[in-house]
């Protein structure tokens, strides 16, 4: 019998284990859409590879083609064993130069890793500080006229940003290189390109945050026994609005898988994006379904990373996650 | 009303003015535009800003102002049609499984997990690159990655009114279940959604030029502000104006819906979305009336 007296819910260890069960399903239908998505396309992929190592199309070559690559089969059956190739670690070969295609992803996730980390770093290192002083000094100047900024650098897309940066930084003043190439220096533009566009939406919401836990009754009792503001304002009203802080964070880097695309054309930096860009307008195929599958792989294990970080953090979301203290 | 929300009401009015300029400026460009912004002058290309070019001449001697002008109705109206599609599905699709419940819900509801375990941007890459350029299938691309978000929250919204008294009451009067979803249910839900709907046309309309951007959009001969930009960055040291004022277009319409959306939610404020029946039940009680 249940014992009543015992607490409800389960372990921290128990409720990750649960949420990476329950996450089967979802990759199951992510990598089920991504392959069929090369159903939906106009091109074939046999004559693409065909074109691509100048074989001339005819039918029977075509065909031939086809029982090789297993595409004359039904699609449940080509779908399980793409999968099972998948699982095993083969995502199959590019259609144009016959490259593995783990081999282009190892060299270019790196690439893409650094660039959403360090713009990440900066939104966090931008929108934190600045959220908390516009919160303080509410309806003040400062508090307008980042407000302003933050409005206006929501409304630019990073694409603009960067070519302005770029034409600014690399072109006028000759400070940075116009393209990044990998190097730290070349790192600069495309971060701030991407970082500064997503800090003006996300100061808002840090605001928001702490404006809601500034007019709760803890802060006015903290001040009103003697305790310093800053104090408060660090042990309690930054720790409340940390949820804000990690679901902030966590939604940055949901934007940026695949948000990198455009910056990481202009600046020739090598990454995921610039990769999946090329294998768009080549139709390979292959590349572009590892870039799906491995993106969102990466985009689901944050999101659960983020949720198991509110249950470390805040004792009130271990309660609504069903989650015992 | 007070002072407040006198002031966010007519900021709404002045803003929709200004968008709705906007849209008859789309309209009327063809007629509007100084030069032709389809004419290939090599003579003329790369003029800076002047009388003749009031935004300069591109790579081909295109006249910059005119196709800004005629650019901006692909721009902006095809980004009106994603919200507005999205909007569509999302709103069907969420009030039939949150009325209904069920295997349809069930099935719908875990689609929608699906959907929305992909990062949106990577999902219309995948969506557009597959499909293969063009304006179309962008359009295509940004809806479905915008529809489970509606989806859901229309959902949410149903599922709480499906249990008020007055959908009781319809239901105890004889209406059909359609009369009830479309006379009680939508226009209770629809409030939020439309916030939600104009809150992100901004966004739609960066996403649609990003993926213009990239090539994926707009195919020429079509003019698009994402795909001139991308034209103008290899001249950009030698004809700036060539990316800036294309680039200018965008922030300043992206600013604008994004003050339009900010006013709608202000005016709409979803926090008291079923205000409406709370103002009748205090009626009803403070006239006596008993309440369902």
């Amino acid at each position: 019998m249940e014992n009543s007296l015992r607490p409800k819910g389960h372990s921290l260890g128990r409720y990750a284990l649960r949420r990476l069960l329950l996450l089967i399903p979802v990759l199951f239908g992510v990598t089920l859409l991504t392959y069929g998505l090369m159903f939906l396309s106009p091109s074939d992929p046999v004559e693409m590879l065909l074109q691509a190592q100048g074989i001339p199309v005819s039918p029977e070559v075509v065909s031939a083609m086809r029982v090789r690559m297993g595409l004359d089969r039904p699609f449940l059956e080509q779908y399980f064993a793409w999968l099972w190739r998948f699982l095993r670690g083969d995502m199959g070969v590019s259609l144009i130069d016959g490259e593995p295609v783990w081999l282009m992803l190892k060299s270019a996730i790196p690439r893409t890793l650094l660039l959403t980390a360090s713009s990440v770093l900066v939104t966090v290192v931008l929108s934190v500080p600045l959220g908390v002083l516009t919160a303080v000094r509410q309806n003040r100047f400062s508090d307008y006229l980042i407000r302003f900024l933050s409005f206006l650098g929501n409304a630019m897309p990073s694409f603009l940003l960067s070519l302005l940066l770029l034409y600014l930084f690399a072109l006028r003043l000759g400070l940075l290189p116009v393209l990044a190439g990998g190097s730290v220096k070349g790192l600069i533009l495309p971060t701030l390109a991407l970082a500064l566009p997503m800090s003006g939406r996300y100061i808002r919401q840090v605001r928001a945050a702490i404006l809601e836990q500034l007019g709760k009754r803890y802060v006015a009792g903290a001040i009103s026994r003697g305790v310093r503001a800053r104090t408060v304002l660090i042990r309690s009203v930054l720790r409340n609005a940390m949820t804000t802080i990690l679901t902030l964070i966590s939604l940055s880097v949901g934007s940026l898988l695949g948000g990198t695309a455009a910056v990481e054309r202009i600046f020739a930096w090598r990454g995921m994006g610039y990769m999946v860009m090329d294998a768009i307008f080549m139709r390979d195929y292959p590349v572009i379904q590892a870039f799906v599958v491995w993106m969102t792989i990466l985009y689901v294990v944050i999101n659960l990373l983020t949720d198991l970080s509110y249950a470390l953090f805040d004792p009130r979301a271990r309660k609504g996650l069903g989650v015992r203290s | 009303m007070t002072r407040d929300k006198r002031f966010a009401r007519w900021r709404l009015i002045i803003l929709l003015a200004l968008a709705a300029l906007l849209g008859i400026l789309c309209l009327l460009a063809p007629r509007l535009v100084p030069n032709d912004p389809y004419k290939v002058d090599l003579l003329q290309a790369k003029q800076p800003p002047g009388a003749q070019f009031p935004f300069g001449t591109d790579g081909f001697g295109r006249c910059v102002f005119s196709r800004i002008l005629v650019g901006a109705r692909v721009s902006i109206f095809s980004a009106l049609a994603v919200v507005g599609i999205t909007l569509v599905i999302g709103c069907v699709i969420g009030t039939l499984c949150g009325y209904f419940g069920g295997a349809v819900d069930t099935v719908f509801m875990r689609l929608v997990d699906i959907f929305l375990a992909f990062p949106g941007m990577v999902l219309a890459l995948a969506v557009a690159g597959m499909l293969g350029t063009g304006l179309g299938n962008a359009v295509i691309a940004l809806v479905a990655t915008g529809w489970p978000q509606y989806a859901r929250l229309a959902r949410s919204f149903v599922l709480t009114l499906r249990e008020e008294n007055f959908v009781y009451a319809a239901r105890l009067n004889g209406q059909s279940t359609w009369s009830i979803l479309l006379r009680h249910i939508l226009p209770n839900a629809l409030r939020p959604l439309i916030v939600t709907a104009s809150l992100s046309i901004g966004g739609t309309i960066l996403g649609l030029s990003g993926l213009s951007f990239l090539g994926l959009g707009a195919q020429p001969p079509a003019v698009e502000w994402g795909s001139m930009l991308s034209d103008g960055r290899g001249l950009m040291q030698q004809a700036p104006w060539i990316v800036f004022y294309p680039g200018l277009a965008i922030f300043i319409t992206v600013v604008l819906f994004n003050l339009l959306g900010d006013s709608v939610r202000d005016v709409l404020d979803p926090a008291d979305a079923f205000h409406i029946f709370r103002k009748v039940k205090a009626l009803r009680h403070r006239k006596g009336i008993p309440t369902l």
